[in-house]
């Protein structure tokens, strides 16, 4: 692999805080390495920034290994960039060639409201969590683990679907700032594991009615979540939330008598 | 152990370097082990430890710190039970904490592959594996509930590996020749703690937990001797908040950031552990470090953190060099008679699954005398291509193809090898650039996991009453040396398994104690230091950055404190953190104002520690005067290069009480075996 430097013209979206209105700055950076990671290269940002006696540009990033689902940037009108099934600390700066500009902005959504620069609220997520995404079984209930096999086509879909990372790239992908693709993939990481089972019904129409009330958009399948999604969540996972939902309402109507 | 109120005076002696420590004997720790046989310890305790019925349970109010496995899943449990419970953690949510980056596995005496394996052996090898360091009841337990979380987690929708039965997987982890770790492709730790998440939130919509994420602790209140609040700063408006509990659990995570690079994840610090340190929680062990044998190497002085490739990589993958030294060929052009696979000519008992200790000092062994590859120098090879050939083997064989191609063998080879480590492939790919299907990875070792931590009793109490620490923040199970897979079962074993019983027994006799109002002078005064300490740093108006003094921070301790160590590295060492920090103090320059989301505040109050640490790691280091796990003094060693310990003399646990201003005082506990004979770990 060869390595080079580049120099860059980078548009970064500031804002001071939710209640205030952001704009764009255009910063400049020199002699970036193609090794470097996305995040690193607004590390040498912020160095610079802080040594010239002005404000580094705030944004949210933690594991930098693309499994805590902090990090969040739309790069280039795309949440998380270029590369895809990547996050944005995965981003490595050999997607970009010398003298490329960079627009950098948060993820925008009503239900995501912007803290600081690129920093955003998603405590949206887990309320809906909160609403019935886990299975009710107390500490020391469980049975021996091996006491109900499960099916290792399902175990292995289940697991496809758990591995979301809660990171809302699917929303701020979104036209209409929908969550279908992060609900459906809780609902289906729970529904096809026979442990999720008898809280099934309920789950799903709880954690629907809590989306709506956050404030995220509907659905209108045009797959834009699927394209962006970090741990690539597979849309099939919306119609199996539709599925279950469409079965769970159907079963709380007949249950009225 | 009174009368420390988080001044900062001692931070500030410029340029006067002094070794302050003295050993100190007076005070024995009381480790409150169980008397009776090993194996009855535990089902004892829980039979006669004290409860707290119902009713008085919704009365009590814990503090939990942190929402890793240890902090969430104690959360969620003592919710369960009808506590009052308040969980905070820095990240925006629960979720996000460092242990969701756990890669490999979860070990549990399950022995479901009928391979031999039992409480007794994962307690042995647990031991074993951390040389002798660690307190037999502690380790004995966490074998015993092991099997419980795996249960536990399966009952979560915890969608662990399965087999075509569809029961549970296992692979193996280095030190242990069974095959008992559970595991979720490459995300372990991601599943596990969803699942506590998914719990804890359960808690957090029933109202038994409320949760506080961007906050960060910033000091434990002591009342009267006893925990009985804490400080916390709301990272998003800056306000400093006041918090009480009739108990306080640490759950903070480990602190091998204090070497700059590491595994960790970039806010993983140690200043919950370090403000119960200063309010006089016994520090045990600090210089048991954990240096992980494969991860990507360091390329440059952009360097933010080092990326783990999991030691279960290992259980198909071989390390070697070639046998020529500065040979600048590519991995896949060496032949087979060039290459040096070290650590099966060395230990050919283990291979490549000997302990992480001995993997990662005989990569650089190898790297020091000049056989160390790509561009740095500083890497080894760790090799797919006969993984990939014997499994593509017996996957055509299984087609009924016996007699297949080379490409096809490789082709179905690969795709075993895929689904089993995928996603760290692909990690690698994305970092370095190189397809490691087909070029060997270049690994090199990292920090990674911190032994030391918080001394806590057999009841995962400080020597502070009503102040807990669970998980990576305590020093409890691992000795000298971890092996692998073990920190998320102590994790939850700790949240899970162990605390609910442990706090019932201190809670039932604060029953009768009321909540304290917030505006105790304890209180008060408290939140006036930590303000104190915050526009103190603001002020100082500097010239340097956060970063550049943590990275100085980390080089000193890497080069002085790393892999190997000696008395004239450690005394440099300290005498030049000391030096460090009281320039920190003088030029140090944080941008933006206390009252507002501030990352870079938040760091330089987590340097501010970690520089404070850096002295405390350093002498322990010194006063260890003999080698074992992780710890390796270049003056005890075996002929052969082997770790040597001295267990005449330093068969304890240090456990440093910290003098306001004055340094460190040395406690030791001493360590007794009565079950395990201690011998000299050999893997060969
Ligand atoms: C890359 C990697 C891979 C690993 N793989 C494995 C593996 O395969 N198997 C294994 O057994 N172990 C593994 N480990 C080790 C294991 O992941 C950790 O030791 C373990 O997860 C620690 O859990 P914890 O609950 O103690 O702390 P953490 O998960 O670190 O959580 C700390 C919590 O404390 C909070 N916190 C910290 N300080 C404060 C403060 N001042 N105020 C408020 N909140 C605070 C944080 O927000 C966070 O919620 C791995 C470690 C790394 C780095
Ligand atoms: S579904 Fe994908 S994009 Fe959406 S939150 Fe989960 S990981 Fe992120
Ligand atoms: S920082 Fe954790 S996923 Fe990017």
């Amino acid at each position: 692999m060869e390595h080079y430097t580049m120099n860059l013209n980078l548009k970064v979206w500031k804002q001071k805080n939710a209640a205030s209105k952001g704009k764009f700055e255009t910063f400049e950076v020199k002699d970036i390495s193609s090794e470097m990671s996305f995040l690193e290269m607004f590390d040498v940002l912020n160095e610079r920034l802080i040594n010239e006696g002005k404000e580094p540009v705030a944004f949210d990033h933690d594991c930098r290994e693309g499994i805590c689902g902090m990090c969040s940037m739309y790069i280039n009108g795309r949440p998380h960039g270029p590369w895809h099934g990547t996050t944005t600390c995965q981003l490595h700066m050999r997607a970009f060639k010398d003298g490329d500009t960079i627009v950098v902005e948060p993820w925008r959504a009503n239900a995501f409201p912007v803290i600081k620069d690129l920093m955003v609220d998603r405590t949206a997520f887990d309320r809906i969590i909160q609403a019935g995404g886990y299975i009710s079984v107390n500490t020391g209930n469980a049975v021996d683990g091996n006491a109900i096999p499960i099916e290792k086509e399902h175990a292995d879909k289940s697991f496809a679907a758990a591995a979301c990372i809660g990171c809302g790239a699917c929303v701020a992908a979104c036209k209409n700032s929908s969550a279908m693709l992060f609900v459906s993939a809780k609902v289906s990481h729970l529904a096809l594991l026979p442990q999720g089972d008898p809280e099934r019904k309920t789950r799903v129409l709880n954690m629907v009615t809590q989306m709506d009330k956050e404030g995220f958009g509907a659905c209108t399948n045009t797959g834009a979540c699927e394209a962006v999604c970090p741990k690539e969540i597979s849309i099939a996972n919306i119609a199996r939330l539709n599925g279950e939902y469409t079965m769970a309402a159907l079963s709380a109507d007949n249950s009225h008598d | 152990m009174n009368g420390i109120n988080g001044k900062e005076d001692d931070c500030n002696n410029d340029g006067d370097i002094k070794i302050f420590f003295s050993i100190q004997l007076i005070m024995p720790l009381e480790s409150k082990n169980p008397s009776g046989p090993l194996d009855q310890k535990w089902t004892n305790y829980k039979g006669h430890c004290k409860l707290v019925n119902p009713a008085n349970k919704r009365k009590l109010e814990i503090i939990v710190v942190g929402t890793g496995l240890a902090g969430a899943s104690a959360a969620a449990s003592l919710g369960e039970l009808g506590y009052k419970v308040k969980s905070f953690c820095f990240q925006d949510s629960p979720r996000r904490a460092h242990s969701i980056a756990a890669q490999g596995g979860i070990n549990a005496a399950k022995n479901y592959q009928n391979d031999g394996d039992s409480v007794y052996r994962l307690f042995y090898d647990t031991i074993k594996g951390g040389d002798y360091r660690s307190r037999e009841s502690n380790v004995y337990r966490l074998a015993e509930v092991s099997a419980n979380i795996i249960d536990q987690c399966v009952a979560q929708g915890v969608p662990f590996a399965r087999e075509y039965g569809g029961l549970l997987s296992n692979r193996s982890f280095g030190g242990v020749q069974v095959q008992r770790t559970f595991y979720a492709a490459g995300q372990t730790g991601q599943q596990l703690l969803i699942g506590a998440y998914q719990a804890l939130e359960r808690q957090i919509a029933l109202g038994t937990v409320e949760m506080f994420s961007r906050h960060e602790m910033l000091d434990v209140v002591v009342i009267d001797g006893k925990a009985r609040g804490i400080i916390t700063r709301n990272l998003i408006t800056g306000e400093l908040e006041r918090h009480f509990g009739h108990a306080v659990l640490l759950c903070s995570g480990g602190y091998g950031n204090v070497f700059y690079l590491s595994t960790n994840a970039m806010g993983s610090n140690v200043t919950a552990a370090w403000k119960a340190h200063k309010r006089g929680a016994l520090f045990g062990n600090p210089c048991y470090t954990q240096i992980h044998p494969t991860c990507i190497p360091v390329t440059g002085d952009h360097q933010s953190k080092l990326t783990l490739m999991s030691e279960s990589l290992r259980n198909d993958g071989r390390i070697w060099v070639p046998k020529k030294q500065n040979d600048t060929r590519k991995g896949n052009e060496i032949p087979e008679d060039e290459r040096d696979y070290y650590l099966e000519r060395r230990y050919p008992a283990f291979g490549n699954l000997v302990p992480r200790d001995v993997a990662s000092r005989a990569a650089k062994e190898r790297c020091d005398a000049g056989y160390g590859v790509g561009t740095s120098k500083q890497a080894v090879f760790l090799d797919f291509s006969d993984a990939i050939n014997r499994y593509g083997k017996i996957e055509c064989s299984k087609l009924g193809n016996h007699n297949p191609t080379a490409e096809e063998i490789r082709h179905h080879g690969t795709e075993v090898i895929k689904e089993k480590y995928g996603n760290l492939f692909d990690m690698y790919e994305k970092i370095t650039g190189e397809n490691p299907y087909n070029v060997p990875m270049r690994i090199y070792p990292a920090v990674h996991y911190t032994m030391g931590g918080l001394w806590v009793d057999y009841e995962l109490m400080t020597n502070v009453p009503g102040l807990y620490a669970l998980g990576e923040c305590n020093f409890s199970d691992h000795g000298a040396n971890r092996l692998g897979a073990s920190a998320l079962m102590q994790g939850l074993a700790d949240g899970y398994f162990v605390i609910p019983y442990t706090l019932g027994n201190y809670l039932a006799d604060e029953i009768r104690t009321k909540e304290i109002p917030t505006t105790h002078p304890a209180f008060e005064g408290a939140e006036k230091g930590v303000a104190e300490r915050i526009s103190k740093l603001m002020n100082i108006k500097g010239n340097e950055t956060v970063e550049s003094f943590h990275k100085r921070l980390g080089k000193i301790m890497w080069d002085k404190c790393g892999m190997a160590r000696n008395a004239n590295g450690l005394k440099e060492a300290i005498a030049e953190i000391q030096k460090l920090r009281a320039e920190f103090w003088k030029n140090v320059r944080i941008p933006g104002d206390i009252k507002e989301m501030n990352p870079e505040l938040d760091k330089a109050n987590r340097v501010a520690d970690f520089l404070e640490l850096g002295e405390l790691i350093c002498m322990d280091a010194l006063q260890r005067e003999e080698s074992c796990g992780g710890h390796f003094r270049e003056e005890y060693q075996t002929p052969e290069g082997e770790a040597m310990r001295n267990d005449d003399r330093f068969m304890y646990v240090s456990a440093w009480e910290y003098q306001n201003g004055s340094g460190w005082e040395l406690h030791k506990e001493e360590l007794k075996y009565e079950e395990v004979k201690p011998v000299q770990r050999s893997y060969k």
